[in-house]
């Protein structure tokens, strides 16, 4: 399998194709009749998609996993996030990220399953209609953007790999590359970056498989090619530019929870009533309204609760944290 | 003398105002000027790095002195200590205004809770005897006694520097650096007063 790829480095943006090619047999609500459903915020939205600089995707929006506030621009989005690979301030990804390769990309699925393999990324995907979701999005640091991603849920993805009855986690994994991740040659966290799910939180509907942006293919700075979705739990959940995915039976040991596990554990829910040691959760700045704009009560499971609450009936969340 | 009064002073006086000009302009996005996604966040931290730089600034005079010989320094000296006193009020300002929308309550919540706004909070109170007690009446009127007020400035640097580490994600590399700055302003007055105390026993 891996000799029929093409030789990474003489790869130019126009080799990609197959992957839009795939993407365009995908149904589209394109045209006037899929903005006229969408309103008026579908317009803005698109006013932003053509400032988004990836790729077109094929896709169809769900409304029923989507807020109906107003997303950040695509600016807001691109330039301002957290990706430690890529360095600690908030811009730094978007200039440090630009010529990160994501093709051709491999992602090892295994662990506690029928089906483990190596598998190109295309093979991945080619499965799973796109669907855009426009979901609240909070970080751990107390600021919140809304985001209109693209992707597909989690859950149909796993299906095909079947994990057995020992499956109770699974563990994902970020590229480890410091050629290409210079954030990876210090040790600011421990790298490669790990997260986790519990496998009912990751066989969720809300839990998405994100691969774009405002319709467009993820720019890399937000963890193309495939990165992943938690709305519901603080950012850093969002793990991105996977290359691995372990079904595993013990509860995994998260980037973030192993460099401060005072401070940021497993679950890592948005919950207004659990401070940060260091910081008040109770509140949220929202990124992209004006200088004095107040400052926003944060919602439990940040505004999913009514979804995923059930989820952690009986558990004690200032514990599990 | 006239040339420092006239020249040199106003220059730095403008030069010290600069950053302030910038985060002002930058918030309203004048002359095309951006503070970026989270302005007020940009503004909090710029209002309090200066802060910390400007008694570093303040700090490095006599050192300038000694190595120099040359009491030039000494009179920017009380202009940088107000300008530090100036960004840290700033600090707060964005701090209550901006980013509590002027909740008062919260404030004094995070002042209690959050040790690092304690120690913080606690630098801003320890700078107002120093700024009040800054003019050259006030200097004469506590003789020795102001010397002894003024060296509260090497608390309050400790607290800033502290402050500012403690709020950090993960990265420390920066307040590393500010650390490392106060450390060799600090050592510098220790290993001086030490040779000073070994010249006057060799003396006496």
């Amino acid at each position: 399998m891996r000799g029929a790829w093409p030789d990474t480095t003489k790869i130019v943006p126009s080799d990609i194709t197959p992957y839009e090619k795939y993407c365009s047999r995908r149904t589209l609500l394109a045209g006037g009749l899929g903005l006229a459903a969408a309103g008026l915020s579908g317009l803005m939205r698109s006013a932003q998609a053509q400032t988004a600089t990836g790729a077109a995707l094929t896709y169809t929006p769900n409304a029923q996993y989507s807020v109906t506030d107003t997303p950040n621009s695509f600016k807001d989005i691109s330039t301002y996030n957290n990706y430690y690979e890529f360095g600690t301030d908030k811009s730094d990804p978007s200039e440090n990220a630009q010529k990160f390769q994501t093709r051709p990309w491999t992602l090892f699925i295994g662990g506690e399953c029928e089906a483990p393999g190596t598998f190109a990324l295309e093979d991945i995907l080619k499965p799973h209609p796109l669907e855009e979701r426009i979901y609240r999005m909070r970080c751990v640091e107390a600021w919140s953007m809304i985001v209109p991603w693209v992707g597909f849920p989690l859950a149909d993805l796993i299906k095909r790999f079947k994990p057995t009855s020992k499956a109770k986690y699974v563990e994902f994994k970020t590229l480890m590359d410091p050629k290409q991740m210079p954030g990876e040659r210090g040790s600011v966290l421990d790298w490669p970056y790990t997260e986790g799910l519990r496998m009912d939180e990751a066989m969720h509907p809300l839990t998405f498989m994100t691969v774009g942006l405002y319709g467009k293919v993820l720019p890399n700075q937000n963890g193309a090619p495939l990165r992943l979705i938690t709305p519901w739990k603080y950012g850093f959940k969002g793990v991105k530019a996977i290359v691995s995915m372990r079904f595993v039976e013990r509860m995994p040991v998260t980037t973030w929870a192993r460099s401060a596990p005072s401070e940021y554990g497993f679950y890592a829910n948005v919950n207004p009533a659990v401070d940060h040691p260091r910081w008040s959760q109770a509140t949220e700045r929202h990124i992209g309204g004006s200088l004095f704009d107040q400052r926003r009560p944060t919602l439990p499971f940040n505004g999913y609760a009514n979804q995923v609450a059930s989820l952690y009936a009986g558990m004690n969340l200032k514990t599990y944290f | 003398m006239w040339a420092t009064k006239w020249v040199a002073k106003p220059l730095v006086f403008a030069a010290c105002l600069a950053p302030a000009l910038y985060l002002a302009l930058g918030a309203f996005g004048v002359l095309g000027l951006s503070l970026g996604a989270d302005p007020v966040k940009y503004m909090l931290h710029a209002c309090g790095l200066w802060a910390l730089r400007f008694l570093f600034i303040t700090l490095l005079m006599t050192p300038l002195r000694d190595v120099t010989h040359s009491v030039f320094w000494l009179r920017f000296r009380r202009m940088f200590g107000l300008f530090a006193f100036f960004y840290v009020l700033l600090h707060l300002t964005v701090y209550i205004v901006l980013d509590q929308s002027g909740q008062i309550g919260a404030l004094w919540q995070d002042v209690l809770k959050r040790p690092y706004i304690t120690i913080g909070m606690l630098a801003l109170l320890m700078l107002i005897p120093l700024a009040v007690t800054s003019t050259a009446k006030m200097q004469r009127r506590l003789g020795r006694r102001w010397t002894k007020l003024h060296q509260l400035i090497y608390v309050i640097a400790v607290l800033g520097v502290w402050h500012f580490w403690w709020q950090v994600k993960k990265d420390i590399r920066e307040p590393l650096v500010y650390a490392c700055i106060l450390a060799a302003l600090l050592s510098y007055r220790l290993l001086k007063r030490r040779k000073m105390t070994i010249a006057a026993r060799a003396t006496r």
